[in-house]
């Protein structure tokens, strides 16, 4: 009845799944595909201190502070390109965002 | 250790379930909310095993700052709901299908499920490993002498971040009148006053 290593991939691969499978579904709402961005980041960080622990290995708690610092930044980032592309064209909607045809 | 187990599965399912919830909630503030609950029992989770600097930092960041962020701009913006929620059955087999296989191969290519025990063998059997020095203190000595460079980084990478988002929404609307107190100043004499001799019973 231990809960080891397992254990903790298991919920971190379940999370990244459903944060891959918000992207799918949610195909026009930017505001919940980058929830689902956060999502996966949370699988990450999940998975780097798992092994961190069971190993007993602190760098691998360092790199999720890391990562961490990196997915504030890109919340910040998205959320200000989104407030300025909503008060430009006035919808969020992914399928309209194809103004630089890329 | 069944207490543990025990919590273990609690904060497990329940933040497998709200990430669901993020997943499938029709209105985006519910969405976010579920964010915070996963995020919540994430940290319960990190917790159970010991990395206790992670948690709160989790919460402090996550929480106090990211969530908040989304729920901001979620209730600034005045969009559709019923729009943004078409092609949500319709993608629904696909992703579905792409979802299970997916999850599916990373389970077994980690030998969490399947027959396979020879990738996690010997990695987590011994349970959690505790340190001698607690959490915090361990994670600071290699913080700020080995990883010195790339806690200065992340500094960096937030600072970009802060200036980018500012500099993005930051808009100067024409016509608002306001005061510019260094022009004030360097103002000359000549220009603020005239002297003028009077005549007397002259007027100006």
């Amino acid at each position: 009845m231990t809960i080891g290593l397992g254990h903790y991939l298991f919920v971190a691969a379940v999370l990244f799944t459903l944060g891959i499978l918000g992207i799918f579904l949610n195909r026009k709402n930017v505001i919940v595909i980058l929830m689902c961005v956060e999502l996966m980041l949370l699988a990450v960080n999940i998975n780097l201190v798992a092994f961190s622990v069971f190993q007993g290995n602190i760098v691998g708690q360092v790199f999720a502070m890391l990562v961490l610092t990196v997915a504030a930044a890109e919340a910040a980032i998205g959320l200000a390109i989104l407030v300025v592309y909503f008060r430009i064209r006035g919808t969020i909607e992914v399928e309209d965002i194809n103004a630089m045809k890329g | 250790m069944l207490l543990q187990a025990l919590a273990f599965y609690v904060f497990g399912f329940v933040v497998m379930a709200s990430a669901a919830m993020v997943v499938v909630s029709r209105n985006p503030v519910y969405s976010v909310l579920f964010l915070i609950l996963a995020f919540f029992n994430a940290a319960a989770l990190f917790v159970l095993i010991g990395a206790e600097f992670i948690a709160m930092i989790l919460i402090i960041v996550y929480v106090g700052a990211v969530a908040v962020l989304f729920l901001f701009v979620v209730m600034m913006l005045d969009i559709n709901l019923t729009e943004l929620r078409e092609g949500f059955l319709k993608y629904l087999p696909v992703g579905a299908m792409i979802g299970i296989v997916l999850l599916l191969e990373i389970l077994l290519g980690l030998g969490v499920i399947g027959s396979n025990p020879t990738t996690l063998a010997g990695l987590g059997k011994a349970g959690p490993q505790v340190l001698a020095i607690d959490n915090t203190r361990a994670i600071g000595r290699v913080l700020y002498t080995q990883y010195f460079y790339l806690f200065q980084i992340a500094g960096v990478v937030l600072l970009v971040a802060m200036i980018g988002a500012i500099v993005l929404t930051l808009r100067s609307r024409p016509g608002v009148r306001r005061q510019r107190i260094g022009e004030q100043l360097y103002r000359p004499k000549e220009d603020a006053v005239t002297v003028v001799k009077v005549p007397t019973r002259g007027g100006v």
